[in-house]
């Protein structure tokens, strides 16, 4: 032991400056613990963005791409059905697309950014099966419709927007994937308008 | 052999700490049966522990081997479906075995000064459990281990702003995939318990530190030198204890309440066998119908519940209309039961010198948790959420009306030593 005076001014800078660079350590070490919870590139590649080009869909002709292992389903209304979606709202559960089954920039009477065309996923909300498309021959499952979708497990049925009937067993609307259109012709599945 | 303990003393105290937490504990003399469940929780733990252990031993942590891998438990591993149905019963023993223990600690005030880090602990405990819970229901990869994390996840995704990605990162996918699995996996297995064993630790030392509770809510503590001799526990006691204080009323925790606890662990087992033996599936609540089903994303269950002990908190969550307030007043619902010794602002532990306000409302707060429970388990309907709304109010009026009263509470006198 010496028997320099102590300087404790000297020593309370040091154990300071010492826990401040160790707390930047810490932070540091964090990184690569906090960073390996992210989706993996293999992840990332099976979940990346569909994209579809729309500029050959015929109009009332629906498509279907497939996105994170789930089908995508895509429609090209016409004014027509554009139309004729407002004039049987009293027959839906969920006319004004309450329950948050799509995206806020899809949350409209269309429930899609442009009328024109309709994304939604193919999966029933009941259990899961893909709902088909009946184009002109919809009457026979609700009269006064002429399009829609039905499901043939359990006879689900939605209309043109993907709103789910009364009296069918599927409780919610179909799902409204996060959607863009990059250009006139390109439709991105996964990736909502603005996001990269 | 006394030479041997003798050098082991000498660089371990062994015997010293055995004596200060068990043969030379001053308990006090009046525990009820409300005592014995710290004990059970033990138990318990060691059971989920030895279990979990020799069950990771053929279970395959993957999305695509999980289920099958748990059927192969089931069926072809030699006592495999004993193994898993005391460790399935065993989660739900667990929280029945906790709820009451944490009844027990309000009841009787054992939460109040000086006890409130000892009860933060033990909320702590309760907490980790939940998560530990939580992430084992995962791991058969049923479809309703399947659909119940995606509720609770997607929960998260109510926070604004950054909601949406921090479900990614839980998950390590767009959807509940087999990179959530495996994390799920390693945080039930391996850190969650570890947690779970260090804060038992802490509970304990806290404990032993301020000392046990009784029924009567009473001090048998006295301060140094206010005790006639004669009115001294004629037990020995370790000086941990003694050298600050005149303990009155006690008697050794062994082997006093070890034999005790002995008949309470024996009536357990034999109820717990019988569980598992002849109910393993809990009639549908400890293991769940559509959990037979492999995990299926494409396939929703008719009725999403979660487990029974999830239930209280459940209800909360889907009574209120909006998702993001909804979880705020889940979270909080926990929150509440963490700050109760402050909301208590009363001198008084035990109900039995309390007011009759406070046995009123300590009633309508175990309606009320009971209540959510039982609808946590039920399907939605309006009846069920007028009725959930109302617990709701209850379970958080229980601590709010505890907050007004407690100050002023008219209250009978606490006897000076233990009664009966």
């Amino acid at each position: 032991m010496s028997n320099v005076p102590v300087n404790n001014g000297r020593r309370r800078f040091l154990t300071a400056a010492t826990s401040v660079v160790g707390g930047v350590g810490v932070v540091g070490v964090a990184v690569p613990f906090i960073g390996s919870w992210n989706p993996s590139a293999r992840a990332k590649a099976a979940g990346a963005p569909v994209e579809v080009n729309v500029s050959k869909i015929e109009p009332g002709q629906m498509i279907r791409a497939e996105w994170r292992g789930k089908p995508v389903y895509i429609i090209r209304r016409t004014d027509a059905i554009v139309e004729a979606l407002s004039k049987h709202d009293s027959q839906l559960r969920d006319p004004e697309s309450a329950e948050p089954q799509q995206p806020e920039y899809a949350t409209n009477p269309y429930r899609s950014i442009k009328p024109e065309f309709m994304v939604a996923l193919g999966v029933c909300t009941h259990l899961g099966c893909a709902p088909t498309h009946h184009k002109g021959d919809f009457e026979e499952f609700v009269t006064g419709v002429k399009d829609g979708f039905f499901c043939p497990c359990h006879g689900s049925k939605f209309d043109m927007a993907g709103r789910v009937f009364q009296g069918v067993p599927a409780p919610l609307n179909l799902v409204v994937p996060d959607h863009s259109f990059p250009t006139e012709d390109t439709l991105l599945v996964g990736v909502a308008p603005g996001e990269a | 052999m006394n030479s041997f303990m003798a050098w082991i003393e000498k660089r371990l105290p062994f015997m010293d700490a055995m004596n200060k937490h068990a043969i030379q504990y001053p308990a006090p003399k009046n525990f009820n049966f409300w005592y014995v469940f710290g004990i059970l929780a033990t138990v318990v733990l060691v059971n989920q522990i030895l279990t979990g252990v020799w069950l990771t031993m053929n279970y395959e942590p993957s999305g695509d081997g999980a289920f099958a891998s748990v059927e192969y438990i089931m069926r072809d591993v030699d006592y495999g479906w004993l193994l898993r149905y005391m460790h399935s019963t065993g989660a739900s023993a667990f929280f029945i075995v906790i709820y009451l223990h944490m009844f027990r600690g309000v009841m009787y005030g054992s939460y109040q000064k000086p006890r409130e880090l000892l009860w933060i602990f033990g909320m702590l405990i309760y907490l980790v459990l939940m998560a530990e819970a939580f992430m084992g229901y995962l791991l058969p990869w049923g479809n309703m281990s399947y659909w119940g994390a995606q509720v609770i996840i997607s929960l998260f995704g109510a926070i604004p702003v950054i909601g949406e990605d921090l479900t990614i990162w839980i998950k390590g996918d767009y959807v509940i995939s087999g990179a959530t699995l495996n994390r799920f996996f390693a945080l039930h297995v391996i850190a969650l318990p570890l947690v779970l064993v260090i804060l038992v630790f802490l509970h304990i030392l806290a404990l032993h530190e301020v000392g046990s509770n009784n029924p009567d809510g009473s001090n048998i503590k006295k301060p140094k030198g206010s005790m006639k001799p004669e009115e001294l526990s004629k037990f020995t006691f370790h000086e941990q204890y003694t050298k600050k204080y005149d303990i009155v009323d006690a008697i050794p925790f062994h082997p006093y309440y070890t034999v005790k606890d002995l008949v309470a662990v024996v009536i357990f087992l034999i109820l717990f066998s019988w569980v598992m033996f002849f109910f393993p599936e809990g009639g549908g609540y400890f293991l769940e119908p559509p959990n037979f089903t492999p995990a299926n994303g494409l396939k929703t269950p008719e009725h999403i519940a979660p487990v029974w002990y999830f239930g209280p908190f459940y209800t909360v969550l889907r009574v209120i209309p909006d998702k993001l307030l909804g979880m705020i007043a889940m979270f909080a619902a926990i929150g509440m039961l963490f700050a109760l010794p402050w909301f208590d602002r009363g001198v008084v532990r035990s109900f039995r010198y309390r007011s009759k306000l406070h046995l009123l409302n300590l009633t309508q707060f175990a309606i009320c948790f009971v209540a959510l429970g039982v609808l946590g388990t039920m399907p939605a309907s309006d009846l069920a959420n007028l009725i959930g709304r109302l617990a709701t109010l209850g379970y958080f009026g229980f601590f709010v009306f505890l907050w007004f009263y407690s100050k002023g509470e008219k209250t009978k006198p606490v006897p000076e030593r233990v009664t009966g």
